[in-house]
């Protein structure tokens, strides 16, 4: 087992090296010079020098990128060109915020997605499989932003329930807090619970033609039991990964829903540095992103090997 | 090359078979997705936004882009079926050429994708060894930085066009089609009639088009009829943070920017485009889930 996990850890370790030189190479795409916007309208031949050498841009660029490689293992991912404030700084301030509206859409997403699948596969060919299959369907259709609009006009325009926009930390008031997380987190946690139920349905739908199921059943077990016990404790090993692989959705989801509902998290820095040409951000939020769904996926393959028997004891 | 040249391949027995069976097996399987109904409304809805987007010229009554001060924020009416919106433009109309963009999108992303990563799954399932490691790594790579995520972030750095968003879009799928068709090719060339092929002399190059190729197709069919899904709401975000269709010309998802200023006072303009991506991406959806039980690989 350790071995297998060893395996997947040195995998691991030249997709992290071609990420990086990946986003290091994005900024050579850009269109126009920041240094040229950032020295203003006097364009000033010193100041654009200082600033070059300063940003180390007047290196070459295997130079830059091992600049900056060096400068990342440290934890420094630049300086905003914008506000000159540091970047990882930034994300540290912004990634709460996102983390918080991405653990309530997890808990909408798995609260739907998971019950809706069993409850589809147990009764398969029913209509209530056939309703679940089509609001499953639907739920992946729907893009979140519309899905994030059309709620603010219902919930918050028309029936005053919910606040439409904006963000409150949970340290400074808990409940207004949720509260206003709570439509962004439907929205983002609908697309993945539509998805989910539908990995759960077909996972579930593989166990229960299982002759260990079968068993189950005649030796008399209730039907709750087997399907809970039996079947869904075996259906959970590919769910664990489909859900590794929707984090990925997840962090995407969030730079439209934080978009649409105002909220100052990680996606709408992004979003904001794209527009203000600031691609230290961009590419620390891209990194740290990246970073992310790496490490969340080597959990999920040790999840994986620790949940599965046959592959633990090999 | 020279040895087919020379003397024509007598195909391997199974290849025989592989060979007769195209048109009774199309058949089946058309048959079989004829009667699924889902899949068949799919390939319906999908048809609608096509002659939407095709015949948009002669179906709109209005100019798509020319402001009409004189109508703005209209609700639905005779005259306006779906209202105007905030430059009183007719959001039919819009709606309509709109369906251009999201199409061109998906198809022309896709096909980015498609040509782009099918032959580097293809040799790399095919070939193996150094290859194979080389092309998985770089498609890990891609995959680990989120469709979306990388997409606003090509675009951000290509600028924010049309064009640009489908390339950003197409270099995102892509990694997709490298995993996709790296798995069949290894389990293709596994096959007793490729080993037959090489057996005969048959170079690399035409057994991966003759017969690894046609063997892969079906689940790159089915999967790009998903990705036209994926790619319609990627094109309609990207659009709808500002970095893709560019304003004045009508994009679905730039509508619904600018829509979202307005939702109190005229929600129509956001409800219509809404509604469109919604029964694009779901025909889509239909239609591939309706292939993939068609063309199910089991069956062959």
């Amino acid at each position: 087992m350790l071995r297998i996990v060893a395996n997947r850890l040195i995998v691991a370790v030249p997709t992290l090296i071609l990420v990086s030189m990946l986003i290091f190479g994005l900024q050579k795409l850009l269109p126009g010079d920041p240094v040229l916007a950032m020295a203003g309208e006097d364009q000033d031949a010193q100041v654009i020098a200082t600033l070059r050498a300063k940003y180390h841009l007047d290196e070459p660029v295997p130079v830059q990128y091992a600049l900056w490689v060096r400068d990342v293992a440290h934890g420094d991912l630049g300086t905003s060109l914008r506000t000159d404030v540091p970047v990882a700084s930034l994300i540290a301030e912004k990634l709460p915020v996102t983390l918080q509206l991405a653990v309530m859409a997890m808990i909408f997403a798995l609260g739907i997605g998971i019950p809706a699948g069993i409850v589809s596969a147990a009764y398969r060919g029913t209509a209530l499989d056939y309703g679940a299959n089509v609001i499953a369907l639907s739920g992946m259709s729907i893009p979140n932003f519309w899905l994030g609009i059309m709620l603010i006009f219902i919930v918050s325009v028309r029936w005053h329930l919910l606040p439409s926009s904006g963000y409150v930390p949970p340290t400074e008031h808990f409940w207004l807090s949720i509260k206003t997380m709570l439509m962004p987190a439907f929205v983002l946690g609908a697309a993945l619970g539509a998805q989910l139920m539908r990995h759960t349905r077909s996972a579930m739908l593989s166990v229960l033609r299982a002759d260990y199921i079968r068993t189950a059943r005649a030796k008399g077990l209730l039907r709750g039991a087997v399907i809970v016990r039996h079947a869904f404790r075996n259906a959970l090993i590919p769910i664990v990964t489909v859900l590794a692989l929707l984090f990925g959705e997840l962090l995407a989801g969030a730079v439209l829903t934080e978009q649409v509902f105002t909220i100052p998290g990680f996606g709408k820095l992004v979003v904001d540095a794209v527009f203000n040409r600031d691609y230290a951000v961009v590419q620390g939020v891209v990194l740290v992103t990246a970073l992310s769904f790496i490490i969340v996926n080597l959990v999920s393959d040790v999840l994986y090997i620790v949940l599965n028997p046959r592959l633990r004891r090999s | 090359m020279a040895t087919s040249s020379t003397s024509p391949a007598p195909p391997a027995p199974s290849s025989h078979a592989v060979a007769e069976a195209p048109p009774r097996r199309r058949r089946r399987r058309l048959a079989r997705f004829m009667r699924n109904r889902a899949a068949v409304a799919g390939a319906i809805i999908v048809l609608i936004v096509i002659a939407a987007a095709l015949l948009a010229p002669w179906l709109s009554p209005y100019d798509p882009v020319q402001a009409s001060f004189l109508s703005v924020r209209e609700a639905p009416s005779a005259a306006h079926w779906f209202g105007t919106d905030e430059l009183g433009r007719d959001v039919f109309t819009r709606l309509l050429w709109g369906a251009r963009a999201s199409l061109l999108a998906g198809v022309v992303s896709v096909g980015i994708a498609v040509v782009l990563g099918v032959p580097l799954g293809l040799a790399a399932g095919y070939f193996g060894g150094f290859v194979d490691a080389v092309v998985s790594r770089i498609a890990d790579a891609l995959l680990s930085i989120p469709f979306l995520i990388l997409a606003i972030a090509l675009a951000a750095f290509l600028g924010p066009s049309l064009t640009n968003a489908m390339a950003a879009i197409g270099i995102s799928a892509m990694p997709r089609f490298v995993r996709l068709t790296r798995g069949q090719a290894i389990s293709v060339k596994a096959e007793e009639y490729v080993e037959g092929a090489r057996a005969i002399g048959l170079g690399d190059y035409r057994i991966i088009v003759r017969y690894v190729f046609p063997n892969v197709l079906p689940p790159i069919i089915v999967q790009a009829s998903l990705t036209v899904a994926t790619a319609i709401i990627a094109e309609a975000s990207l659009s709808f943070l500002g970095l893709g269709q560019l304003p004045p010309a009508p994009s679905w998802g730039s509508m619904l920017n600018t829509a979202k200023d307005f939702v109190s006072q005229a929600p129509w303009m956001s409800v219509f485009p809404g509604v469109a991506i919604f029964f694009a991406v779901l025909g889509f959806n239909l239609l591939g889930d309706g292939l993939r039980d068609a063309l199910d690989p089991r069956e062959a």
